[in-house]
């Protein structure tokens, strides 16, 4: 179902499985699953390792077929690469030569983009996410934490409507992890676009959601959806006191420890 | 900055003096055997013989050397040009890939001395011959070295780009060939050593001039110093040719050298820790 009472969803995967084909064997990472994503929602998406996360972000943006079913993004059934999404690989994926502003442009040179408007967004980005400073700076010149919020800008450069992250903040340490949670979360905020996050922590899905999608073992279906009840402005420490911050994680936390057979 | 300067000029010693220290004691052995009658002097020339007719015969050697270089820098940028064309066609194409991989592997295996008297009958004692041979030796290495290179783009890296909806010209442009350049110079460096070699051998089989030509008439009349000359000169001529790539090396790729000169620095200071 790609509508809902009439208004179209930012994302629908509609009944789909994936098989993976190897010489000997056949693979079923995602089976039937539905998720509907409306506009502008936040959906966090966690699951066991292995279970089909990276293979269900990578439906959304067209870098894979789907065995079965339909994935529709933005109105339009998804048939290959699509260009109106950004995605953040969990490794930063930069080219090593270029700085960090120019490994941010690049996404508009590819795109063909307005050099002097991509230039001056480039900047507020530079500017929204900290890097001020750095944009000269070599990728091995920049710390992890930096090297992310430069594949951050690159992903927000042309203002897709629909973000797609697969681990962002894995390799971060905690600190440097809730520093992107609250900057993330603002920037999602301030823009209103629709995101997809896949991720291992617990907190980071709750804090950042609107909703936690839990998926089971492979084959992946979907486990349970997780509605988060928490105010739109999110005050780091302050939700992580609130009792409905508690409760979610607690759950989530239990439905993991089910689904990975631990029971 | 005078601390600074001091620091380099000790850098530079601290690089230099082990090749340097080998070099002197080899000459050294060298002058050593020859002094004392170990071998004959007509067999084995003594360095101050064999410096001395470098200098006194240089401009006859001059002449040749630039032969010799002329025919091995064509080479090398025949090579060079045909190489990567070559092997960015390898890469896109599965088909045009196992095709010309046996073809590839076949003429990389057959000993070029062999084939070089075929060129002559082919193309006569002019440049053409020695160029080919130089072409040949040169370009498998560039081959494998792009063909490597062009491989060794992270796959999330294309993923990304197939989103950004660049197409495959500006995909190759901005992300998969710079990736690629410093296999590629690994490659060009090895290249431009054999196409040397390859000029040489191609001088050797049928030629009225090149450094190639120099050490065959030197041999054909025992003139062991002029051969030794030779030998100096075609080596020196190798050498400059990969410091030159080597250099352009770091010119093109800072951001490579400096990577892998903080690597190499921080080991250091391990060691001498
Ligand atoms: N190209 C492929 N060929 C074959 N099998 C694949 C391929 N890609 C993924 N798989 C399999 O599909 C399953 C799901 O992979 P996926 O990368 O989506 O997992 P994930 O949930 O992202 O895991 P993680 O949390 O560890 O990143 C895995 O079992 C993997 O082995
Ligand atoms: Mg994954």
């Amino acid at each position: 179902m790609s509508t809902t009472l009439g208004t179209t969803s930012a994302v629908a995967i509609d009944d789909v499985s994936v098989r993976f084909q190897s010489k000997r064997t056949e693979v079923t990472a995602i089976q039937q699953v539905s998720i509907d994503v409306a506009p502008g929602e936040f959906v966090s998406i966690v699951g066991p390792s292995g279970c089909g996360k990276s293979t269900l972000l990578k439906l959304v943006s067209g870098l894979l077929k789907p065995s079965s079913g339909t994935v529709t993004l933005l109105g339009e059934q998804v048939r290959g690469p699509r260009h109106d999404i950004g995605f953040v690989f969990q490794r930063a994926a930069l080219l090593e030569w270029r700085s960090a502003r120019r490994n941010i442009l690049l996404q508009a040179e590819m795109r063909g983009m307005n050099s002097a408007e991509a230039g001056r967004r480039a900047g507020e980005l530079i500017e929204m996410t900290g890097l001020s400073g750095f944009e000269n700076a070599l990728p091995h010149e920049l710390s992890g934490g930096m090297q992310q919020r430069v594949a951050l800008c690159r992903a927000l450069l042309h203002q897709p409507r629909v973000l797609l992250m697969d681990e962002p903040f894995g390799a971060l340490d905690a600190l440097t992890r809730e520093q992107m949670n609250v900057e993330l979360h603002r920037v999602w905020r301030e823009t209103g676009t629709t995101v997809l996050l896949v991720t291992h922590s617990i907190a980071e899905s709750v804090y950042l959601a609107n909703r936690v999608i839990v998926l089971t073992r492979r084959p992946a279906v979907v486990k349970e959806v997780i509605e988060v009840d928490l105010p739109a402005e999110r005050d780091y420490s302050a939700t992580m006191a609130r009792p409905e911050f508690a409760s979610a994680t607690a759950h989530i936390r239990d439905l993991l420890g089910a689904v990975t057979g631990q029971d | 900055m005078d601390t600074d300067r001091t620091d380099r000029w000790r850098g530079v010693v601290e690089r230099t003096w082990r090749p340097v220290a080998l070099l002197a004691a080899c000459l050294a052995i060298w002058h050593l055997i020859t002094v004392t009658g170990m071998v004959e002097a007509y067999l084995v020339p003594s360095p101050a013989k064999t410096f001395g007719l470098l200098v006194d015969k240089w401009s006859y050697l001059w002449g040749h050397t630039w032969v010799t270089t002329y025919e091995t820098v064509l080479g090398f940028v025949i090579a060079g040009v045909l190489g990567v064309l070559m092997a960015v066609a390898m890469v896109y194409s599965r088909t045009i890939e196992s095709t010309a991989y046996p073809i590839l592997l076949f003429a990389q295996v057959i000993p070029k001395i062999a084939i070089a008297p075929l060129f002559v009958v082919w193309l006569g004692f002019g440049f053409e011959p020695k160029v080919i041979v130089a072409v040949l030796m040169a370009f498998f290495p560039v081959v494998i070295s792009t063909v490597t290179g062009l491989k060794s783009v992270d796959t999330e890296m294309l993923e990304l780009a197939a989103t950004m909806g660049g197409g495959p010209v500006k995909t190759f442009v901005k992300i998969r060939f710079p990736a690629a350049l410093p296999h590629l110079f690994a490659g060009l460096k090895v290249a431009v050593t054999l196409a040397v070699t390859g000029a040489v051998v191609g001088e050797f089989v049928g030629s009225n001039e090149g450094l190639g030509y120099v050490i065959l008439q030197a041999n054909g009349n025992m003139d062991t110093p002029m051969l030794f000359a030779g030998l100096i000169v075609i080596s020196l001529v190798g050498v400059l040719l990969f410091l030159l790539l080597d250099l352009a090396e770091k010119l093109m790729l800072p951001w490579h050298a400096s990577r892998r000169g903080a690597a190499v620095t921080t080991l250091l200071a391990k060691g001498t820790a």
